[in-house]
């Protein structure tokens, strides 16, 4: 009965908000659990396939419409949180916005990306049949406490998996083969990681959180870095090692205007795959999402079709043509390792000097404390920069990094108000030039706001 | 004339993006041709007390932080006692400002020591504090970011770093944050603390300096965009709090 009003409840307010032309995508969820607490595992448990659960600070969004994408490649219909809205709240909406009003559900299967907190609780309510693990790196200190913390909490968490549940882990970030000792007799383990030399950093960034073995504490050794603590380690000490994946990253060929190639080996063969977004950490999430498509039984065919169609993401980098060969290309940051690998994509042509716009908001979803600046290699854009103008609550904070990372400051200017700094640079590009866009979470929802109203984009909640 | 800054701990306590202080003075002083070194020391680099003019701790998670008071006890922490006895200057956040003073108590579980080179002591408490602060101290009004939960009482000694006009401060009771003992400074200010409050920044280089060239004047420098963004963090801390 309690379920009854609270899916007609949550349904009604939904049908409400996108007629009144609001996105809201967490209120209704929320109202939902207020009548019945346990609607969303009443809810999932009507799902003919079971569930599927993406977690990790970076990448999990594309992750899982990567996934997705696949999945729906393969025929399999998905119910899917779409648009970031990964609390439990976001979760339930997702599944009433697919749910009859009584309560019948037309996809095959759920697949949610879970915010790194909420994991737990996520887990426990949903039951997911298979988990894909990406990363854990320092994203928002204020929110989430300290990476031990959530790492344990996750332990505890595994602790408690149903035999027969699945684990896909990134074998290369030394928290993720940690937390596989948690596994619990009759949980399946499947590895993925990155093996290409050429790619290799020469040495830990500043914004590392894992040098230490998690084990036992000692200096672990690494014969290679891809992205920040991620790579081939081994602790000196103990038997604390990199897991031998099962899903081998090789002969990765990145671009920024065409995306990655990649050779993924698998137990079944290796398998030629194309990614339609650029950077080295959507190679990792493509390589994620096709291991875990893999591990349930899909065929090889839809998952080099699924990446191949892949469209990017609600923000995490859209590309946006203005007419006149100017174009904008948007990428979202949240945290210093994401950050360092979109300054590591954009600075791959040394020829280019990049006309720039960074906005930094400190609401609560961006993170309010701004010190995470300080741990971002700016210093690479040195030399590198036409200019840059910073927007945003923090956009002096943004511009004062910007000078101290060595920045001719005759290059930086700043204007608070998004709307005004966006014209200022608009008014800036020159023909056949592309001005790159880095705002964080809340920055880059008033930056689609904007861009709509110029007629630009479409609201992503009609993605 | 020439600046040799210590690092301590670059590997284990750098979270919060503190190294923002270190890039901030280097760049201050290098701005005003001052040849400045960085040296890193991690757990079992050995000290030279009469090498560094300038040393800053920061902050790190639980397990680093013991990691941290064991190898700060017999030689090093006498090392940096020795250095700050002889005029070094010591910047020393959140975890950092916990381990220069006597001890940090936990819930449960024995003391974690510091080097007592604070009067100060900290007791973990059961509320985080956490939010844009504002400071009114002796060099002028500080702008940062507070993220603690340990509560930090000072002995007589130490004297407070400032009153929190907007913030909890040291332990949320007694209306002050951070502790000076001679030249050594001890904060829970992140944001980071020096790029957006470059008076303060300049009194610690000129502190720096006086060890081994006496009193100094700095060249002034543009402080254009830094002055914008204490501004622009003096409104967000009255906007959010």
């Amino acid at each position: 009965m309690r379920q009854t009003l609270a899916i007609a409840t949550g349904k009604t307010l939904l049908e409400i908000l996108h007629r009144t032309g609001r996105g809201g995508t967490a209120f209704p969820g929320l109202v939902a659990t207020k009548i019945a607490p346990h609607i969303l595992r009443d809810l999932t448990a009507r799902l003919p396939g079971g569930s599927a659960m993406v977690i990790g600070t970076n990448g999990k969004t594309t992750t899982t419409r990567l996934f997705a994408t696949i999945l729906e490649t393969a025929g399999v219909k998905v119910a899917n949180n779409r648009s970031g809205s990964n609390l439990i709240r976001g979760l339930t909406s997702t599944l009433l916005n697919q749910a009859s009003l009584r309560g019948k559900l037309t996809a095959d299967m759920g697949l949610f990306e879970v915010d790194e907190a909420a994991f737990p609780q996520a887990q426990a309510e949903i039951q997911p049949r298979l988990i894909l693990m990406n990363n854990l790196f320092r994203d928002q200190l204020d929110r989430y406490g300290e990476i031990d913390t959530i790492r344990k909490r996750w332990a505890e968490s595994i602790k408690t998996l149903a035999p027969g549940t699945k684990l896909i882990l990134n074998a290369d970030d030394p928290s993720m083969a940690y937390l596989a000792r948690f596994a619990p007799e009759g949980v399946k383990t499947v590895f993925f990681g990155l093996d290409h030399p050429p790619l290799a950093l020469a040495k830990l960034a500043h914004a590392v959180d894992a040098a230490k073995c998690i084990v036992c504490g000692t200096n672990m050794v690494y014969d290679a870095i891809y992205i920040s603590h991620m790579g081939h380690y081994h602790c000196p000490n103990c038997d604390f090692r990199r897991p031998d994946p099962q899903f081998v990253v090789k002969e990765v060929k990145l671009s920024v205007s065409e995306g990655s190639q990649f050779v993924l080996e698998t137990p079944d063969g290796p398998l030629e795959l194309k990614v339609g977004v650029p950077g080295l950490y959507n190679v990792y999430n493509a390589a994620g999402a096709s291991a875990a498509a893999l591990s349930m039984g899909i065929a090889t065919g839809h998952v080099t079709k699924g990446l191949e169609k892949f469209k990017s993401v609600f923000g995490r980098i859209e590309r946006i043509a203005l007419g006149e060969g100017r174009h904008l290309l948007l990428a979202l940051v949240k945290n210093p390792v994401g950050f360092n690998e979109v300054l590591r994509m954009l600075t791959h042509d040394p020829a280019q000097k990049l006309k720039m716009m960074v906005i930094i908001n400190d609401l609560y979803a961006d993170g309010r404390d701004v010190s995470w600046l300080w741990d971002v290699d700016f210093e690479v854009l040195a030399d590198r920069l036409g200019w840059v103008q910073t927007g945003g609550l923090r956009a002096t904070d943004m511009a004062n990094r910007l000078k101290y990372a060595g920045i001719d400051p005759a290059l930086i200017s700043w204007e608070e108000d998004i709307a005004t700094s966006l014209k200022l640079a608009m008014d800036r590009l020159p023909a056949n030039e592309t001005l790159y866009i880095t705002p964080t979470y809340t920055a880059m929802l008033q930056l689609r706001e904007i861009l709509q109203k110029m007629g630009l984009v479409v609201p992503f909640w009609e993605e | 004339m020439k600046l040799e800054i210590a690092f301590l701990y670059h590997d284990l306590m750098n979270i919060y993006g503190d190294r923002g202080n270190i890039i901030t003075l280097s760049q201050r002083a290098r701005w005003r041709g001052i040849e400045t070194t960085v040296t890193e020391l991690s757990v079992g680099d050995p000290v030279d007390p009469d090498k560094y003019d300038f040393y800053f701790f920061g902050g790190g998670q639980d397990k680093e932080q013991y990691a941290v008071a064991d190898d700060l006890k017999g030689e090093k922490g006498a090392a940096l006692k020795e250095a700050a006895a002889k005029g070094a200057v010591f910047l020393a956040v959140c975890g950092g400002y916990q381990l220069l003073g006597h001890y940090y108590r936990p819930d449960n579980g024995p003391d974690l020591l510091g080097i007592g080179l604070l009067d100060v002591h900290t007791i973990a408490g059961n509320k985080r504090c956490i939010g844009n602060v504002i400071i009114q101290s002796e060099f002028g009004t500080l702008v940062a970011f507070e993220n603690h939960s340990g509560k930090t009482y000072l002995g007589p000694q130490a004297r407070p770093l400032g009153r929190s006009e907007i913030g909890y401060g040291n332990n949320a009771e007694d209306g002050n944050e951070g502790a000076i003992q001679n030249n050594v400074f001890g904060c829970y200010l992140h944001g980071s603390l020096l790029p957006k409050n470059p008076h303060f920044a300049d009194h610690l280089l000129k502190l720096a300096l006086q060890r081994r060239y006496g009193p100094v004047e700095l060249t002034p420098l543009d402080d254009t965009v830094e002055m914008a963004a204490h501004r622009a963090a003096l409104q967000r801390a009255r906007d959010t709090r």
